[in-house]
């Protein structure tokens, strides 16, 4: 039972409270139709405290096409946060207009410290590098609906897995599936952290500097963007930049059902050309986002009964 | 032979690792106290070879989450009229309020004003516990 439930952290949900999820995202691609009013008189408040046009309007497309409707701020500069006032305050004077909450903040364990005063649900829209819950729920969804399966792949995350808070929460949540192998591709200074390599098996991950030299093996290739700031000296940059942008070369050995997925905003590491290749998701995987968020926010508020 | 007498109400703080006795002292502010306290070092010990000691007298309230994370493996005995009424075996706490602050200068609690912060256990040999706000890891 979702219904007045927090999400703060993808294991805040069971695999079968996922599956439920799922289910019900599924119905709503179906028959969008079906679903037009299923929020009406409701209020979705969207507590943005940092800038976010992705996310803010994802949730905001999500609660208006289930007929609900959006209040909220998107920085913190034009809210009463400005005037000083606590998080737990705000939450809970939210709480007394709103039926349901979205939060994006800068810091970590924010959403965390308002789902302790909150009366009504609570949303992660991430906070900091910590977590991005409804990201994984997004990624998920994706992979569920286009391999068929959230078991038996193999997946590869390429690019900035060092600093990347969707690529470690992909990680976590995947791993909670049986028969999944990750292959890690990254330059040495952006590897992924020892903590959670810590949660997988031994045999479960491997790492490797290449692209070209794991293509072949993968079902799933998670692209993410290695930036410029991350690395110590500019040398290093220049001379690894290069290998991590994906374009139609680098996918000649790819496998003819691989799915390409990514977070979005992409800046140069996935080559426009590959938006032709019909094994390219990413703006799939943005439009599952939105579904994913419609039927979190049912489920949430416990409207989903004639789903 | 060093002689220290024996204390009629109080607490001894038994079974410290050598050379770790002094941390606790000044952890506990027994180096401010104006109790009449004593620090013994290098006792010999059946149990650990050599061993600190800490004597109290007076009883004064001990923080025994402070001294399960600096030392799970001690002992603390009450003493009352120069006998041991009480012996508490430390452990290292699943949770703890109040003790750590958050390293993060990404964490929310750097920023609100929140009490007791709680931090939970997540590695028993490095003593290492982890922020309920923001998960990083702490040790004292």
């Amino acid at each position: 039972m979702l219904k007045g439930r927090h999400l703060i952290e993808p294991r805040n949900f069971s695999l079968e409270e996922l599956d439920e999820l799922f289910s019900l995202a599924e119905k709503i691609i179906e028959n969008q139709e079906d679903y037009l009013e299923v929020c009406k008189g409701k209020l979705l408040a969207s507590l943005f405290y940092e800038p976010s046009t992705r996310t803010r309007f994802s949730f905001e497309a999500a609660m208006a096409r289930l007929g609900g409707r959006v209040i909220g701020f998107s920085e913190a500069n034009s809210s009463s946060v400005a005037k000083g006032e606590s998080i737990g305050d705000t939450i809970r004077t939210v709480g007394c207009y709103a039926d349901i909450a979205v939060m994006r903040h800068p810091k970590e364990g924010a959403p965390f410290l308002a789902s302790k005063w909150s009366n009504i649900p609570l949303i992660n829209a991430g906070d900091g590098g910590h977590q991005h819950p409804t990201q994984t729920l997004t990624d998920l969804l994706t992979i569920k609906i286009l391999k068929k399966d959230l078991s038996n792949h193999t997946i590869g995350l390429c690019g900035d897995l060092k600093f990347g808070r969707t690529v470690h929460s992909l990680v976590k949540a995947m791993k909670r599936y049986s028969n999944i192998k990750f292959i890690f591709i990254s330059p040495e200074e952006l590897q992924i952290p020892d903590y959670i390599k810590d949660e997988l098996e031994e045999n479960q991950y491997y790492e490797t500097i290449s692209l070209d030299e794991a293509i072949d093996k993968l079902d799933i290739l998670y692209m993410t963007r290695v930036q410029r700031e991350r690395f110590f000296n500019e040398e290093d940059y220049l001379r690894l930049k290069d290998s991590y942008i994906l374009n139609n070369d680098k996918l000649i050995n790819a496998k003819k059902d691989l799915i390409i997925m990514h977070p979005l905003p992409r800046v140069n590491e996935i080559a426009v050309e590959v938006d032709e290749d019909s094994r390219a998701v990413y703006f799939q995987q943005a439009k599952f986002g939105m579904f994913v968020r419609m039927a979190l926010i049912m489920k949430l508020l416990g409207v989903d009964k004639n789903a | 032979m060093l002689k220290i007498d024996s204390i009629k109400r109080g607490i001894v703080i038994d079974h410290i690792k050598a050379n770790c006795g002094y941390r606790i002292f000044k952890e506990l502010g027994l180096h401010k106290s104006d109790h009449r306290v004593a620090l013994i070092r290098n006792v010999p010990s059946k149990k650990l070879g050599k061993k600190d000691l800490i004597k109290i007298e007076n009883k004064i309230d001990l923080d025994l989450n402070i001294l399960g994370i600096m030392d799970p493996g001690l002992t603390v005995n009450i003493v009352e009229g120069e006998e041991i009424k009480e012996k508490i075996k430390l452990s290292l706490p699943q949770k703890v309020n109040g003790i750590f602050e958050c390293k993060n200068p990404r964490c929310v609690t750097t920023i609100e004003n929140i009490e007791n912060v709680e931090f939970i256990l997540v590695d028993k040999e490095k003593k290492e516990y982890k922020c309920e706000y923001c998960d990083t890891k702490t040790s004292l």
